[in-house]
């Protein structure tokens, strides 16, 4: 699903690479950790899977396209296979959670009435049956997450990323919100999650990844954070 | 839906940076309005040429003393001559009868004057008024040739003057189009940074690129055509006012501009408008809202 080859990136005026000749792969249906302390380069994982960013050297493989060579007008077309969550949540504040959810169902071409048939659904399922029409404000931080992943997910996509999801929340707040990944992650969607939450990486026990300096220093099936 | 809420994204747009769009479309309107003055200035330089040279004429002035023989030699250079279109000659009884229709208004002028005082003359039209040199050297040297007088440098200083003004609006739409192209560019910044959200948002889901930008173009289209509307108002409002009641005496000498012309000038500053601003908004974008 996700194959990374001797990937580097370096950032222009930056001494070291944030990522030096990383190989990893990912298949689908797994649900991976990337951990390591901040400036790390596992951000920049997130970047090279979206095409935020190119990688300098080495070859990434999403969903069996080649990201590397893909031409820019087709890049959109690609994100649509894959939902993305923040740690701020990125929500329009002038719309509401609804709202939020079909509006990324518009930009992308859907009818209204596509979106009046998902968007209750997905709300429902990340557990804001009853709050479709509060605005961002009235809702707590991990309801606002929970919109944010309902966004991510009303696509169906084949992969979600989470950019430290958690990293606004409380642990129990977190707690919920990985429930949800997880249920999502069941679906058949491949979940890649960076954090540097050590509580629910080793609640979770699923596959763990350690970055450091740009370096893969472990890679666990079944890991903790160490 | 997309249609609707690209429109509905366009009017939020113009409405929510009104005095920049007020800015926008008066700069852009008074560019396009130098800019059809000086084609219709063109077209009607043009026009004046095919009309007058068709009617220019070569005046040869005999002397007052002329012989019969240096009369004949002058009319066989002008009839022997290969460039010469059709001659009359003009006597001065003939010369006398027009300088009395011409000064009709003034009986005091006409009677000082004697048919004497005046020169007998060939008017001579060329196939083409161009070669007016040559045609000079073949003549100027016979006895009894006074003066050579050429109607078309007489035009040519009017149509150098009417070249100035059109250079001149020209350089003025030039400036002011420059200005109007920063403000496009600055309006569409504006936009782009108050809908940050709304574009990242777009951008992470996986909109089109046109889609995330075709708002932003419309905007400065929409301004654009605004801009050319309210241009062509004004020339047209121009040739009514000036040309067709201040300035009528004018336009009886320089031909008449074709209402035609005019109205030609619509779509091509609506044209000129919108291109210009789309491709203005496009390419600021383009470093504004990188993918």
């Amino acid at each position: 699903m996700i194959q990374l080859e001797n990937v580097t990136k370096t950032y222009p005026k930056a001494s070291r690479p944030s990522l030096d000749n990383v190989s990893v792969g990912i298949e689908k249906g797994e649900f991976v950790f990337f951990i390591g302390p901040s400036g790390s380069g596992k951000s920049t994982i997130i970047k090279l899977l979206l095409h935020e960013v190119a990688p300098t050297r080495g070859k990434v493989v999403v969903n069996a396209k080649d990201v590397t060579s893909l031409r820019s007008w087709k890049i959109p077309q690609f994100r649509r296979s894959i939902g993305c969550v923040f740690q701020d949540f990125r929500l329009l504040p002038n719309r509401t959670a609804y709202e939020n959810v079909a509006f990324a169902l518009e930009v992308i071409g859907k009818t209204k009435a596509v979106a009046r048939r998902v968007v209750p659904e997905v709300l429902e399922l990340v557990g804001l049956g009853g709050k479709e029409h509060r605005y961002p404000h009235e809702l707590s931080g991990g309801e606002q997450q929970r919109v944010a992943v309902a966004r991510a997910f009303v696509n169906r996509p084949l992969i979600l990323l989470a950019d430290e999801p958690t990293g606004n929340l409380d642990p129990d707040t977190s707690i919920e919100i990985m429930r949800l990944l997880d249920r999502i992650n069941r679906t058949g969607t491949t979940v890649v999650m960076v954090t540097h939450d050590s509580n629910i990486v080793n609640q979770m026990r699923r596959r763990v990844i350690e970055i450091e300096s740009g370096r893969i220093v472990r890679d666990q099936a079944r890991g903790v954070y160490g | 839906m997309r249609v609707k809420y690209v429109l509905n994204e366009v009017l939020v747009g113009l409405w929510r940076n009104v005095t920049m769009t007020v800015a926008m479309i008066i700069t852009m309107s008074v560019s396009l309005t130098m800019l059809g003055a000086s084609v219709l200035m063109y077209m009607q330089v043009d026009r004046m040429k095919t009309f007058y040279y068709g009617e220019i004429e070569v005046s040869i002035f005999l002397n007052d003393d002329v012989t019969d023989a240096q009369r004949a030699a002058v009319e066989q250079a002008i009839d022997g001559s290969d460039l010469v279109k059709s001659k009359t000659y003009e006597s001065k009884e003939d010369a006398f009868e027009r300088f009395k229709v011409l000064w009709q208004d003034s009986p005091d002028f006409i009677n000082s004057i004697s048919a004497d005082s005046l020169p007998e003359s060939y008017r001579v039209k060329l196939k083409d008024p161009e070669k007016y040199a040559q045609f000079a050297d073949g003549v100027q040297g016979l006895e009894g040739v006074r003066q050579i007088i050429d109607q078309r440098t007489l035009l040519e200083k009017v149509f150098k003057i009417f070249n100035s003004i059109q250079v001149m609006s020209l350089v003025v739409a030039a400036v002011m189009a420059f200005a109007a192209l920063l403000l496009v560019g600055n309006t569409i910044q504006v936009a782009a940074y108050s809908k940050r959200r709304e574009v990242a948002v777009m951008k992470l889901v996986g909109a089109s690129n046109w889609f995330i930008q075709a708002p932003f173009v419309l905007e400065a289209v929409v301004a654009g055509v605004v801009g050319s509307l309210l241009g062509f108002i004004a020339l047209f409002i121009g040739k009514v006012v000036l040309l067709d009641n201040k300035l009528q005496a004018l336009t009886t000498i320089l031909t008449p501009i074709p209402n035609g012309n005019v109205w030609l000038m619509l779509p091509l500053l609506a044209g000129v408008g919108s291109l210009v601003s789309a491709v203005t908004a496009w390419v600021t974008l383009r470093f504004y809202l990188k993918v």
